[in-house]
C-alpha cells in the first residue's frame, strides 16, 4: 500500500536558467515514513517533490517509486496514485465540495456508490461535517476547510504517496496546528508515504520523522528532527535551527510531543 | 410602424430568416474560433498575431467586406454568411483566449497533479471555468452580428435587411423603420437571453 520513493543523484534544470534548480539530489522515503523537505523560498524543495509525480522532469539522476523510475512510467497514470496537496489549494472553483473530493476516484474509474461513501468518510476524516459540507462550493469555505478539502480531495484515491506543498500555509497558526495534528492522524492510519514541504521550521519539527533540510538546490542534511539541533551538518542548519539553544530545543521538543500526544 | 401592422407574416417570415442566418454563421464562426483561441491560449507566440490579424479585418467597414466577398462569392445567402462568420473571429477568439488564460493556474496545477490527461484538464477544468467569458463573446458576436446581418438584403441575401432596402428603392421609410425596429428587438432580447445564460454559467 504504501510507497518508497527514491531520489537518485537527482537534478533540475529549469530552460533559461542558469543555474540548476536542484543539484545532485540523494535520500530515500521507507514506506510509511514522513520526510519534511526543509528550506527558504527557492531552495528547490518544491521543485524536487514536483519530480515525484513527473511535474518536473529531471535533467539528470532518478526518481524511483516503488522500483519504477518515474521518467518510465506513464505521468497520468502514476499521478493517480500519487497524492497531491499545494498551498493554494487549487480546488475546482465549479465543482462542490463532493466533487472536489471525488475527482481522482472518478478518474481511477470508481462506483457511483462507491464514490459517495469514501466523500463522506474522507470529509469525516478531515473534521467537515458531510451533511454540511457536501454541496457547498469552494467560494463558501474559509481558508482552514479549503485546506481540509485539499487534504481529503489528496487522498481520496487511497495514493501509494502523499506530496504536500505547504500544503497549510494559508491559514492562521490556530487552524494549522490543529491541520497539522490530523494530518500526523490520518497518515499514521494509512501508513502513506508523505513527502511534506515548508519553510516553517516549527512545522517540519512538528511533523517530521525525517527532516531534509535543502539550501540552493542542494541537500543540507538529513536526518531525524533533534539530529538537527544536536549535529548540525552544516552552519546553514546550525543558524536555521538555533542549534545550541536550549529554549528553542526545549519548545520544539514540546511541541512536537503535544501534538502527537493530542493525537494518538 | 404601419408596414409591421399591415404584414406581421412577411416580417416574422424575414425575422426568422434573420435569426436562422445569424444562428448559423454563429455556430460555424464558433467551430473555427474556439480551436483558434485555443491555440493562441495556449502559446503565447501565436496570441498578439493571431488577435492582431483577427482585430485588423474586424476593421475593415463591413460593407466593403461584404463587397469583397460578392466579387468572389456571387450575390445572394453566401457573403454576408461569410462575413458574419469573418467577423465574428476576433469577438469570439479574444473572449476564448481571455477565458483561458482567466483560469486559476493552481487549479490546472491541481488538475495536472491530481492525474489529469490534458484532454481531461480541458473539458473538466478549463473550458467550465472559462465558459461565463466565452458566452460573453457569443453575446457581444450575436449582438454585432444581427446588426451586421441586414447589409445581406443589399446583396440579395436573407433577412430584415430585405425590407431595408427594399424600403430604400421603394422609398418607402415604413418599411425601412419596420425592418430596423425588428432587428433592435431581436438583438435586444438575444442580449438578455444570453446575459442570463452567461449568470448561470459563472455562478
Amino acid at each position: 500500500m504504501s510507497a518508497t520513493v527514491a531520489f537518485e543523484r537527482v537534478t533540475v534544470r529549469y530552460s533559461g536558467a542558469s543555474s540548476n534548480a536542484v543539484e545532485d539530489v540523494s535520500f530515500e522515503l521507507g514506506g510509511g515514513e514522513l520526510i519534511v523537505l526543509l528550506g527558504p523560498s527557492g531552495c528547490g524543495k518544491s521543485t524536487l517533490l514536483r519530480t515525484v509525480n513527473r511535474l518536473v522532469p529531471v535533467e539528470s539522476g532518478r526518481v524511483v517509486v516503488d522500483g519504477a523510475n518515474v521518467a518510465e512510467v506513464d505521468p497520468v497514470e502514476l499521478r493517480r496514485h500519487i497524492g497531491y496537496a499545494i498551498q493554494a489549494v487549487g480546488l475546482f472553483a465549479h465543482m462542490t465540495v463532493a466533487e472536489n473530493v471525488a475527482v481522482v476516484p472518478s478518474l481511477l474509474g470508481w462506483k457511483t456508490a462507491e464514490i459517495d461513501a469514501r466523500v463522506d468518510e474522507l470529509l469525516q476524516l478531515v473534521g467537515l461535517q458531510p451533511d454540511i459540507y457536501r454541496n457547498r462550493r469552494p467560494s463558501g469555505l474559509s481558508g482552514g476547510e479549503a485546506q481540509r478539502v485539499g487534504v481529503a480531495r489528496a487522498i481520496a484515491g487511497r495514493p501509494r504517496a502523499l506530496l504536500m506543498d505547504e500544503p497549510f500555509g494559508a491559514v492562521d497558526v490556530l487552524a494549522r496546528t490543529a491541520l497539522q495534528g490530523e494530518l500526523i492522524r490520518i497518515v499514521r492510519s494509512l501508513g502513506t508515504t508523505t513527502l511534506f514541504v515548508t519553510h516553517d521550521v516549527d512545522e517540519a519539527f512538528r511533523l517530521a520523522d525525517r527532516i531534509v533540510v535543502m539550501r540552493n538546490g542542494r541537500v543540507e542534511h538529513v536526518g531525524v528532527p533533534l539530529e538537527l539541533f544536536d549535529a548540525p551538518a552544516t552552519p546553514y542548519v546550525r543558524d536555521l535551527v538555533h542549534a545550541g539553544d536550549e529554549v528553542y530545543r526545549r519548545y520544539f521538543v514540546h511541541a512536537r510531543e503535544q501534538l502527537r500526544s493530542g493525537t494518538s | 410602424m404601419n408596414y409591421l401592422a399591415l404584414h406581421p407574416a412577411r416580417v416574422a417570415a424575414l425575422a426568422a430568416a434573420h435569426l436562422e442566418l445569424v444562428g448559423i454563421a454563429l455556430l460555424v464562426a464558433l467551430a473555427i474560433a474556439l480551436p483558434l483561441g485555443l491555440w493562441a491560449a495556449r502559446r503565447p507566440s501565436v496570441e498578439p498575431w493571431l488577435l492582431g490579424t483577427l482585430g485588423a479585418i474586424y476593421t475593415i467597414p463591413s460593407l466593403a467586406l461584404l463587397a469583397g466577398f460578392v466579387q468572389w462569392l456571387g450575390l445572394g445567402f453566401m457573403p454576408i454568411f461569410v462575413v458574419l462568420i469573418v467577423y465574428a473571429q476576433f469577438m469570439l477568439a479574444r473572449n476564448v483566449v481571455a477565458g483561458i488564460r482567466g483560469v486559476d493556474p493552481f487549479q490546472i496545477d491541481a488538475a495536472r497533479g491530481l492525474g489529469m490527461s490534458p484532454r481531461q484538464v480541458l473539458a473538466r477544468v478549463e473550458f467550465p471555468q472559462a465558459l461565463p467569458v466565452l458566452i460573453g463573446g457569443v453575446r457581444i458576436a450575436a449582438i454585432a452580428m444581427i446588426s451586421i446581418a441586414t447589409l445581406g438584403g443589399y446583396v440579395g441575401g436573407v433577412g430584415l435587411g430585405v425590407l431595408i432596402f427594399d424600403g430604400l428603392t421603394l422609398h418607402q421609410p415604413q418599411m425601412i423603420v419596420a425592418g430596423s425596429l425588428v432587428a433592435c428587438v431581436l438583438a435586444i432580447a438575444v442580449d438578455a437571453s444570453l446575459r442570463s445564460v452567461e449568470r448561470r454559467a459563472s455562478s
